[in-house]
């Protein structure tokens, strides 16, 4: 009998997904032990690293490190299939979607901050949907949309900014590496 | 100056018309959701029938006739009251100016009622 051995190769991009995701899982897992005033009003600085990965990388590469974060950071904090799970999905579902189109707004006048504040608009637009259709399942939910469009704009701004000093600090050692004598093809940039 | 002129540098022009969208949208939906309570007009009922329907726009009286005398409410912009009644004991009169969705003033003995109406009463349903 021989044993077969399956043996998974993984990439240049697999590793740096890997990466990328456990930076944001690492994100959310900080997040959660600060105290907030009103569920599901989070800063939701993962996002920052979505946003990076979404312009150096493009939409698939973030795609796979948001869900990717979901499903960890549900996992790490207990809360995986539980409600709050079901709404960081939704959330994070709709800020993709939100996203494939808002990256095709020309970049001239478009970057990391509308991106962001867009994304965390469409994250909190279906949390309601889903709080409303599922948990609560009452048209006073959406009385929390004025303080949820607050924090979207607020957290939207600050991640954003974040997002967009990452992307510029990146550039930068770009820029020294490929200035320092032959930037490495498959060297990937650090977070 | 600097830190500021160095942030300045990471925001595009559209990234600052997105962030006075989404907060207009915000004070837009907070307006909207969290108008709840006031009042847009006004019943006056006598016997149980609607007597009088008005808005609050302006300054008006109404005279409403019951089974003991007339009862006279006022109206101000946003505010009703019943002004006088001939009833014993003036509830309806003490309760002042109504100035919220679904408050309601009762002059029981003259059979007149006074209802502000609007969306988002305190309560959902009244039994008296």
């Amino acid at each position: 009998m021989t044993r077969s051995v399956i043996e998974l190769t993984p990439t240049v991009e697999d590793r740096r997904i890997a990466r990328h995701a456990a930076a944001a899982i690492a994100l959310t897992v900080a997040e959660a032990a600060i105290p907030l005033p009103l569920p599901g009003v989070k800063p939701g600085l993962a996002n920052i690293v979505t946003l990076v990965v979404l312009a150096r990388w493009g939409w698939r590469e973030a795609a796979w490190v948001s869900l990717l974060r979901v499903f960890a950071a549900s996992l790490l904090l207990g809360q995986f299939l539980a409600p709050g799970f079901f709404l960081s999905l939704a959330g994070a579902l709709a800020s993709l979607f939100v996203l494939a189109g808002a990256m095709r707004l020309p970049r001239r006048w478009f970057g990391p901050v509308s991106h962001s504040i867009l994304a965390a608009f469409a994250h909190i637009g279906a949390q309601l949907v889903v709080a409303r259709l599922w948990l609560v399942p009452h048209d006073g939910v959406f009385y929390l949309a004025p303080l949820m469009g607050g924090a979207a704009v607020l957290f939207g701004v600050v991640n954003g900014f974040a997002a967009a000093a990452l992307l510029r600090e990146m550039r930068r050692l770009d820029g020294e590496r490929r200035g320092a004598g032959g930037i490495k093809e498959d060297a990937p940039p650090q977070l | 100056m600097r830190p500021f002129a160095a942030w300045r540098e990471l925001l595009r022009p559209g990234d600052c018309a997105v962030v006075a969208l989404g907060a207009v949208l915000c004070v837009v939906a907070g307006f909207d959701l969290w108008r709840g309570g006031v009042p847009d007009g006004v019943v006056v009922r006598t016997g149980g029938k609607v007597f009088a329907e008005t808005d609050l726009s302006r300054v008006r009286r109404i005279v409403a006739p019951g089974p003991l005398g007339v009862t006279v409410i006022e109206i101000e912009p946003g505010r009703a009251r019943v002004a006088s009644d001939p009833g014993p004991r003036q509830y309806c009169v003490r309760q002042g100016w109504l100035t919220r969705a679904g408050a309601v003033a009762i002059c029981a003995p003259n059979e007149v009622s006074l209802t502000l109406t609007g969306r988002g009463g305190g309560f959902d349903s009244l039994s008296y």
